[in-house]
């Protein structure tokens, strides 16, 4: 086995090794800040997709811990690094198919195949990865410890002796050839002694007989992994006909059943992390946006982002070949609160969650999206979006929205993230505006970090910790879109009718369309 | 053969393409509670159910043709059951052979096939008894053509026709082919002979003496070993398994047309044992022609409510004759999307024959039912919530005609009140010089007052009521709308968003005298429609 894997191997990639860390582990405001798709997306089909999907959900106040991973992030954008980490990460996948595959196996001699395979290609890959790894210049300390501990695994005499058996059984069993022949019930097998091939001397013996093209009647079969009991009795024969190479395999297997080392293969489930991301990280820089390393601070409020975007938002539109429209926002000393107003689809909600998502991020030590950003390390993201009706227990939507604000506004505290975006949107406006007052008095109270979205303007003017923000349109075009939120004083235009207008919806418009 | 229950000249078209809003119909009606019930835990029932109670008829007539149909099935009962099972178990009777014969082999195919053959002919009988049984106890046009085209097409010398060839397909003396050489000697081109020829035989033998290091001799009853044999067989019998598996393929299409003709009336008969059950009225209802705009109900209930829940659902009655618009405002909470619900799935129940739950209903027919509710926000969000109804509402626009239902569910308040106002009306309008039936329910008090003011005489104006004590009762009551809706009462009631101990900073916050007077309002409503 490789070095040191009976205890614990003396490197992480996730956080400084020892140190216990304080995590905040809720999924609740995931799906209103759609960053559970996004999660779902960047691990779908990894290894241990379960487990690595939850390190995303797993947030820290810690900055150190922030900054260690930043460091791994960083030593991942040298592409040197990254093609390594890459090329190792296929390998491995590879490594864990065959694996698998072995597993399911009745066969002894095609399970010892696929092990046989498997152990070759982890040799080839571990071999290589510290090649790759020793020329370049690391920065984190969670490389550089790995690369310690890979560099004395991959030195070892058992990694040696691994590597020279599985090349000896390699060569052993592709040098080998059989023949079996079909007579009636009776199947024989024997060594292949250099026949030529029947199916050509019949063709040449009719072929004057031949007057033009022919169907093929050749039928095809697909292959399967497994094996039927004709196949089984042949392959038995074989064994029996070339002792020697089978007992070597099987010595193999025997011997090197667990030449996965745990310390490489804990360093490959950790890399998910990080190349999961980065991936997505890649895809969304080639598509002209930029991320960043944000400065991370548990204490202070202060925040200030440039260019940042809705992560989720982005990946759809730049695959569908859109454009992205960015924003920044900034709260000063004192400042804790966004009431977002103005036009409707006017990118309100996405800055909302813009909000929710940049501080998600920033507490996994993960790239944000934005050209800089300086953001707060929170406790817990309370989101409060419009919810579909649940009529099931006769609860009227009303109650149950009341209900879930109240949840938040009694379990945030002065470290919490709210997310508020047009609740009370089912009572009238003057229940809007007088609820809509005593959700934002609490808020304020609470001095926790807030976006509230809302078309009731008096809210953007409550205190001085109230920062408002509206959505844009194009001047001299109202049912254009700017998708921009900017500080300024609400205006109460919604230009509802404009936006009805667009979709051919005013009085006129619907006696031309239904005749 | 056809059978034509729901159309008296056509088959109803299963394949068609779902419409573009029927989903938002399914989702607004919570009209899967109602399908699971007509289902009654049969897949197929379901299908067929949605698709019927969706395509929706505008003709009266058709209609009906339906009603008598479904009256016929609720007085023979059983025997419709009966009817309905045979053709089921026809069905099963052939998918549990399939799990036998998966390989497809021609020699397979055509010993399914014939098993396949055998037992559809015993269904076919019984059901020709069914129809021997009973064709006098059928007073529909619909049943009645059933009962007679199957004794007409079924008829006896039919039976026997059928009988022969299934003997004949045995081969009991084995199979007779003839086929000719390849170049290459090897047979190919096999055709079978009819039973009775003089038997042949094919065979070939290779010779080949090979080197023996180690052997193995496979049992002769082992499939493998005897695959040439097999092979060759398989060969001449192609032909004639395609075209038995195919007779049997046409049988089986016959007994699922049976099927999906007769599946509407069982999921009915489901769904009614499952009202009457809960005690809810069921009656057919009287279908109008679509002017001039007639509605009326009695005890109308939500029928997905009444499925949902052990207590007893509220009903309502209501009188909008000549009232092409309602308009229904009030508390929260109080039955108002219950009430509009229930309209949605009358109509729906109504215009594809079905009775209705309630203790009386007519209404004039529409081209379609329309649903615009509420909902989430848009999958891709890129749109606002506004901007999200618009589009849902040219959606319907595009697919409305004359005299179309619309049913509006707290629309158009993705943006503020006043604006969320002018929307609504200029589409409401619209609609009613189109001649749409339009129920709305809103808590807009500006947008509900307009049309007081503008259509007092073509409006109904329901409102949710409250009992004594201001807990809703469910039940709406005609009404104008009031300048107020009962949020802050909830508010209250949950103890308000601080901390609810006592003295605890924030506590009682901004409790001032907006939610006093907000209160006060409230009260002077209930006590005004006390007096009133």
């Amino acid at each position: 086995m490789g070095v040191g894997h009976d205890e614990t191997p003396a490197f992480s990639l996730l956080g400084p090794p020892g140190r216990v860390v304080a995590v905040h582990n809720e999924r609740e405001h995931a799906p209103d800040l759609r960053l559970d798709e996004v999660f779902e997306a960047i691990t779908r089909g990894r290894e241990d997709e379960e487990a690595l999907e939850a390190l995303f959900f797993q947030r820290t106040r810690d900055a150190e811990v922030v900054r260690y991973r930043h460091e791994v992030f960083r030593d991942l954008d040298d592409p040197a690094v990254w093609e390594a980490a890459l090329a190792f990460c296929g390998s491995v996948r590879e490594v864990l198919s065959h694996l698998s595959q072995a597993r399911a196996m009745r066969v002894s001699e095609q399970r010892q195949g696929w092990t046989l395979d498997a152990a070759a290609i982890y040799c080839a890959a571990v071999r290589k990865l510290a090649g790759d790894l020793d020329g370049l210049r690391l920065g984190s300390r969670g490389m550089r410890d790995f690369r310690r501990y890979l560099l004395e695994c991959s030195a070892s005499a058992e990694f040696g002796r691994l590597e020279a058996e599985s090349d000896e059984c390699k060569a052993a069993l592709g040098d080998l050839r059989y023949c079996v022949h079909i007579d009636g019930g009776r199947v024989t097998v024997t060594r292949d002694e250099g026949e030529t091939d029947y199916s050509e001397e019949i063709h040449s013996v009719f072929e004057r007989f031949r007057q033009g093209a022919v169907r093929s009647y050749l039928v095809s079969y697909r292959a399967w992994p497994g094996m039927t009991s004709v196949g089984q009795r042949v392959l038995g024969l074989v064994v029996r006909l070339f002792p020697e190479e089978f007992a070597l395999l099987g010595r193999f297997t025997e011997r090197h059943a667990g030449f996965f080392d745990p310390g490489v293969d804990r360093f490959y489930r950790e890399l998910q992390f990080y190349m999961s991301y980065r991936q997505l990280v890649d895809s969304i820089r080639s598509g002209g946006l930029e991320l960043c390393y944000p400065e991370v601070d548990a204490q202070s409020k202060e925040e200030l982002v440039e260019d940042t975007f809705d992560l989720a938002l982005a990946i759809k539109l730049l695959s569908a070949g859109e454009k992205v429209v960015a924003n920044d926002f900034h709260l000063g000393e004192g400042e804790r609160i966004f009431v977002v107003s103005g036009p409707n689809q006017g990118g309100k909600t996405t800055f909302a969650r813009t909000f929710g998502q940049l501080h998600h991020l920033a507490a996994l030590g993960v790239p944000v999206p934005g050209r800089q950003a300086r953001l707060f390390l929170c406790d817990r993201i309370f989101t409060h979006f419009e919810r579909e009706e649940d009529h099931s227990g006769m609860t009227g939507k009303l109650e149950t929205d009341l209900l879930r604000v109240q949840q938040t506004l009694r379990s945030a505290t002065a470290a919490s993230v709210v997310v508020m975006n047009e609740v009370f949107s089912s009572t009238s406006l003057e229940d809007n505006r007088l609820l809509g007052a005593e959700a934002m008095g609490r808020l304020i109270e609470l001095d926790c970090l807030t976006v509230y979205v809302t078309f009731v303007d008096e809210l953007a003017s409550l205190a001085p910790s109230v920062v408002s923000m509206i959505s844009t349109i194009v001047p001299g075009d109202p049912a254009q879109r700017t998708f921009k939120v900017v500080r300024g004083p609400a205006n109460g235009l919604a230009y509802a009718l404009a936006l009805a207008e667009k979709y051919r919806l005013t009085r006129p418009q619907l006696l031309e369309r239904i005749p | 053969m056809k059978a034509h229950l729901l159309y008296p000249d056509r088959d109803f078209d299963f394949t068609a393409e779902p419409g573009p809003l029927h989903d938002d119909l399914v989702i607004d009606l919570e009209l899967a509670s109602v399908l699971r019930a007509m289902a009654a835990g049969d897949r197929f029932l379901l299908d067929v159910s949605r698709s019927v109670l969706l395509e929706s008829l505008d003709d009266v007539g058709l209609i009906l043709y339906r009603q008598a149909v479904l009256s016929d099935c609720i007085e023979q009962e059983d025997t419709v059951r009966g009817l309905y099972a045979t053709v089921v178990a026809a069905l099963q009777d052939k998918r549990g052979l399939f799990w036998g014969i998966r390989s497809g082999s021609p020699r397979t195919n055509l010993s399914g096939a014939i098993t396949q053959l055998e037992g559809f002919v015993v269904r076919l009988r019984e059901v020709r008894q069914v129809a021997d049984d009973h064709l006098e106890h059928v007073r529909s046009e619909g049943l009645r053509n059933l009962f007679e085209s199957i004794r007409r097409d079924l008829d006896d010398a039919y039976f026997e026709i059928l009988r022969g060839h299934l003997r004949r397909l045995h081969f009991q003396n084995g199979v007779f082919m003839s086929g000719r050489l390849d170049r290459d000697n090897t047979g190919i081109d096999y055709v079978l002979h009819s039973p009775g020829t003089k038997r042949r035989r094919w065979r070939e033998r290779v010779g080949l003496a090979p080197r023996t290091s180690y052997s193995f001799t496979v049992p002769p009853r082992d499939e493998g070993a005897n695959n040439e044999l097999a092979d060759l067989e398989n060969r001449g019998l192609n032909h004639v398994a395609n075209a038995a598996a195919q007779a049997a393929d046409h049988i089986e299409s016959y007994f699922t047309m049976l099927r999906a003709e007769l599946a509407f009336y069982v999921a009915c008969l489901n769904l009614r044992s499952a009202l009457l059950e809960r005690g809810a009225p069921v009656v057919f209802p009287v279908p109008l022609p679509s002017e001039p705009a007639r509605f009326t109900c009695g005890d109308l209930r939500d029928t997905a409510l009444v499925l949902q829940t052990a207590e007893t659902v509220v009903g309502n009655d209501v009188d909008a004759d000549d009232r092409p618009l309602v308009l229904v405002t009030g508390a929260n909470s109080g039955g108002k999307s219950t009430f509009l619900r229930s309209v949605g799935l009358a109509q729906l129940m109504l215009q594809c024959g079905m009775y209705v739950t309630a203790s009386s209903y007519s209404s004039s027919v529409h081209s379609a039912v329309f649903t615009h509710f509420g909902r989430e926000e848009d999958e891709s969000m890129r749109s606002g919530r506004l901007d999200d109804e618009l589009r849902r509402m040219s959606v319907i626009v595009d697919a409305a005609a004359r005299h179309a239902l619309v049913l509006f569910n707290e629309s158009f308040s993705g943006t503020n009140e006043r604006e969320g106002s002018e929307i609504g009306r200029q589409i409401v309008e619209a609609l009613l010089e189109r001649d749409a039936a339009v129920f709305f329910v809103t808590h807009q008090f500006d947008f509900a007052d307009g049309f007081r003011r503008s259509r007092p005489s073509t409006t109904r104006f329901l409102r949710a009521e409250r009992a004594g004590d201001g807990q809703p009762s469910y039940r709406l009551v005609p009404a104008d709308p009031l300048p107020t809706s009962f949020a802050v009462d909830v508010y209250r009631r949950i103890g308000g968003f601080a901390d609810a101990t006592p003295g605890a900073p924030g506590a009682g916050r901004g409790d001032g005298g907006a939610l006093h007077s907000a209160e006060q309002a409230g009260s002077d409503a209930v006590a005004s429609k006390r007096a009133g």
